[in-house]
């Protein structure tokens, strides 16, 4: 499948995958993180739940202290 | 391209929720007020401190103050009949709807990543109608060209996306202030798009 990943195109073997397994393929390994499923919200406790598809925009941003 | 009167008459329509009023909020209300903002509601539990005066809007006889009492003030001194509402309140979950409901936008202006996104995360489920703009990344100096504003729906996210407060990597008036001021544009951006 192609997505959108952070305004990227990205490709991947599987049809299917879970926000989480995106996650581990990309090596996002930031404690807090904002993630974005086509501009809908997605909480840490629906990564492993939630599947991403082809033509998906995800977006997964880093959040860092500092104000 | 409407004139600054006809924006600041435009603005003064709207409400504006600030979240924290640190080093993005401080300065994002006093950019805002400038504009013509109407009506700010503004939370915050902290108060002056010495180490605040580096990149804050506060003056340094404030100092013990509360941020939203001195703040007020200040904002004052820039227009005498502005509509502040100000809680002396930490934002919680359990307060999100009652501060922020009447907001047609709401400025993420916390300091620690996991309250920034316990906002994010609140706003989306209890009012997910109203859009958010978030900052993270704007500590130390230099390297500005990596600050961005990046847009997903109805949340937008300024800053560099990197740079985390640290004891060797403090933040700094300029930066600090520089995010801030891009919050406050995407403000004005959200808020003038539907201008007519």
């Amino acid at each position: 499948m192609k997505i959108l990943l952070n305004n990227r195109t990205e490709e991947f073997t599987a049809d299917r995958l879970s926000v989480q397994e995106i996650m581990n393929l990309k090596s996002f390994a930031f404690k807090m993180v904002v993630v974005r499923l086509n501009d809908k919200n997605i909480k840490k406790d629906e990564y492993s739940t939630t599947c991403v598809k082809d033509g998906d925009d995800l977006k997964i941003i880093h959040l860092v202290s500092g104000g | 391209m409407p004139t600054f009167n006809q924006i600041r008459a435009f603005l003064s329509q709207k409400t504006i929720g600030i979240a924290g009023a640190g080093g993005l909020g401080s300065n994002c209300a006093e950019s805002l007020l400038r504009c013509g903002a109407g009506k700010l509601i503004i939370a915050d539990y902290d108060r002056v401190s010495d180490a605040n005066l580096n990149r804050q809007f506060y003056f340094h006889d404030q100092i013990g103050e509360k941020k939203v009492e001195a703040l007020r003030d200040n904002l004052l001194r820039i227009n005498p009949f502005a509509s502040l509402q100000m809680h002396f309140a930490k934002v919680t979950p359990e307060n999100i709807e009652l501060l922020f409901s009447t907001c047609d936008v709401v400025v993420e202006a916390f300091d620690v990543a996991y309250e920034k996104m316990m906002l994010i995360d609140e706003m989306s489920t209890q009012l997910p109608h109203i859009p958010v703009v978030a900052a993270s990344g704007l500590a130390g100096w230099g390297e500005a060209e990596k600050l961005k504003v990046l847009k997903c729906g109805n949340l937008v996210i300024c800053g560099d996306e990197s740079s985390e407060v640290s004891d060797e990597c403090p933040p700094l008036a300029p930066k600090v202030r520089i995010v801030s001021n891009l919050q406050a544009d995407v403000v004005l951006e959200i808020l003038l798009s539907e201008f007519k």
